[in-house]
């Protein structure tokens, strides 16, 4: 299975590490990976049977927007949440000044970034880690809220997480949007503020998911009941608050994360450094692996990635790419494999996204099943069924 | 036909740039993967560009190479889907190859093989290299351990080093690992040498 070094590849080190696939018969190994394209590689030419992937980037590589075109099979969502977005303090000195205040309404936010890019000496130069990623998806989602047209008024330059923060230290981009730690990292160091939380922009985010090739989990049924089943301990395992010093001390190794755990533990505890030696925010749905059957890959969420690429024209809207990308996810596998275990089971494997205001108990298989809050921070709500209303309501890129 | 090799690695990069050469491509240009190094490649025009495959900037020079509009025609991964083998012989030797559009097959495939054959020689050579230096490592370890063998216990080089060999094999351990317990210990208590 191959990972990028980050906190949310949690689920699949502790699976391996804390011996949950080798209970369920898996001798899994990882294979480092330092890009997004060669973690798609190896996955699409069948070097690695899984991989810990971009939920986006699942859906581009089944529509054959990157690279070679390759069904793609995602049973399991490895994690809700975990990014943020930094600027330099330069740039930040423009916002609000009240770092909490900034992160805690995105909304004023977005309209006070819009004006500070007229009084910035260039064009902001903003890392994203992917155009097929979550954070590059919630990052264009924000600004546009404010009429800021993310292909025209500011430059997105692709970037590894990794390099984010070398970059940031260079002057070669003023802020950046990545996962944990990198964020952390970059305004403990003094080089960044907190603009953003990604849990504060779509309270319950989509984000990685764990990907197979369609051809090869329908072939291998059984190791992928088993894999998941894995998954579904180490997640249960990384959202135990007693285990989080022992997993930030598993992240640091350097063949996993490969950075300090002083810099891995803030996005566990969801405590939030906001400025260098400043205040901390507490939030506590910064990151999560399990509760509220954080697993389950909801189709209306894989269609919400569609309807943005459709924003954006990176993918033709059409009925097949739309089926293409809903047939991504596969909650019918995450029903069949984790079945057997005790873990709730929503009813249903769509719902309306951005519509759960206060936790609510919802339909379920088995136990009671509570889902948190998932607003989106502008209050609109995604209709999976009705893709063309949500989009005609949105601004999208200019023709 | 121009190729550009973008490589963090001098040494891997010029033996890729020798055997192409060699094979008659002369058109070469090497491009370090750092700062604007993207901007530089999109005004170099390449018909071809190889990449290692373990660069973390994969995803910047694809990410050019989908907005890029300097670009006359686009450029996009070579993939023979008849030829999984090579597919799997590319990523096992570390090398991803982005070709332009309307390159024929006949003519980037000699040149892919070549940078796969190139490549994997490399990693081997580098092996080799990594493994000469952890035995001249070692013995200088255990060329430590006999000397401290020699001067305390009086004994000649060739007994010294049999000593230590009867303890590794006793042990079940490695001869320098032994040699290496010596020196701490010995340092430990105070000796020098």
């Amino acid at each position: 299975m191959a990972f990028l070094p980050l906190t949310d590849s949690a689920v699949p080190i502790v699976a391996r590490a804390k011996g949950f696939a080798e209970q369920q018969g898996i001798a899994l190994s990882l294979v480092r990976t330092t890009s997004w394209a060669t973690l798609r590689d190896r996955l699409v030419y069948g070097q690695v049977q899984a991989a810990h992937m971009l939920a986006p980037l699942a859906v581009a590589v089944s529509l054959g927007l990157s690279q070679q075109r390759a069904a793609i099979a995602a049973p399991f969502r490895l994690n809700v949440n975990g990014n943020a977005l930094v600027m330099s303090p330069g740039f930040a000195a423009a916002l609000d000044p009240d770092p909490e205040q900034r992160v805690t309404d995105p909304l004023a936010t977005a309209h006070d970034f819009a004006a500070a890019i007229g009084l910035h000496h260039r064009k902001p130069l903003i890392g994203v880690v992917h155009r097929f990623s979550s954070h590059a998806l919630m990052l264009r989602y924000w600004l546009a809220s404010a009429g800021i047209d993310p292909d025209r008024d500011v430059v997105l330059r692709v970037l590894p997480p990794s390099l984010m923060v070398e970059a940031m230290r260079g002057g070669e981009i003023d802020g950046f949007i990545a996962g944990a730690p990198w964020p952390n990292i970059a305004v403990a160091e003094g080089l960044a503020e907190m603009i953003a939380i990604g849990a504060l922009i779509w309270q319950r985010g989509i984000e990685k998911v764990l990907a197979f090739r369609a051809d090869w989990l329908e072939a291998h049924p059984d190791a992928v009941d088993r894999l998941l089943v894995a998954m579904a301990s180490a997640a249960a395992w990384c959202d135990d608050p007693r285990n989080r010093d022992e997993l930030a001390q598993l992240l640091s190794a350097p063949e996993h994360v490969g950075e300090a755990a002083e810099h891995l533990r803030p996005a566990l505890a969801g405590r939030m450094l906001l400025r260098a030696q400043g205040p901390t925010i507490d939030v506590p749905d910064f990151l999560h692996f399990h509760r509220e059957a954080a697993g389950f890959p909801w189709r209306s969420q894989a269609l919400w990635i569609y309807s943005q690429l459709v924003r954006w024209r990176m993918a033709e809207p059409s009925s097949e790419n739309e089926r293409a990308a809903a047939e991504t996810f596969r909650p019918d596998v995450y029903r069949r494999a984790l079945g057997r275990i005790d873990v709730p089971m929503p009813g249903a494997s769509m719902k309306l996204e951005g519509a759960i205001g206060k936790p609510l108990g919802v339909g379920a298989h088995r136990g009671t099943l509570t889902l948190g809050p998932d607003r989106f921070f502008d209050g609109r709500v995604f209709d999976p069924h009705d893709i063309a209303g949500y989009l005609s309501g949105l601004p999208s890129r200019r023709p | 036909m121009r190729i550009v090799i973008v490589d963090d690695s001098g040494p891997r990069a010029s033996v890729l740039e020798e055997g192409l050469r060699e094979a008659g491509y002369d058109d070469i240009h090497l491009v370090p993967p750092r700062g604007a190094f993207v901007a530089r490649l999109e005004r170099m025009a390449p018909d071809v560009v190889l990449m290692d495959l373990g660069s973390p900037s994969r995803d910047t020079l694809e990410e050019m190479l989908v907005v890029s509009r300097a670009l006359a025609r686009p450029i996009a991964m070579f993939v023979d889907q008849s030829d999984e083998a090579m597919i799997g012989a590319a990523i096992d030797a570390g090398v991803s190859a982005y070709v332009v559009d309307g390159l024929r097959k006949e003519r980037v495939k000699p040149v892919l093989d070549l940078a796969i054959r190139r490549f994997s020689a490399f990693a081997r050579m580098q092996a080799e290299l990594d493994e000469a230096r952890t035995a001249l490592a070692d013995r200088k370890t255990i060329d430590r351990a006999k000397a401290i063998l020699m001067n305390h216990r009086g004994l000649g080089e060739a007994d010294a080093y049999t000593l230590l060999r009867t303890t590794a094999m006793n042990q079940g351990r490695r001869i320098v690992d032994v040699a290496s317990a010596l020196i701490t210990a010995s340092s430990l208590l105070g000796e020098q040498h």
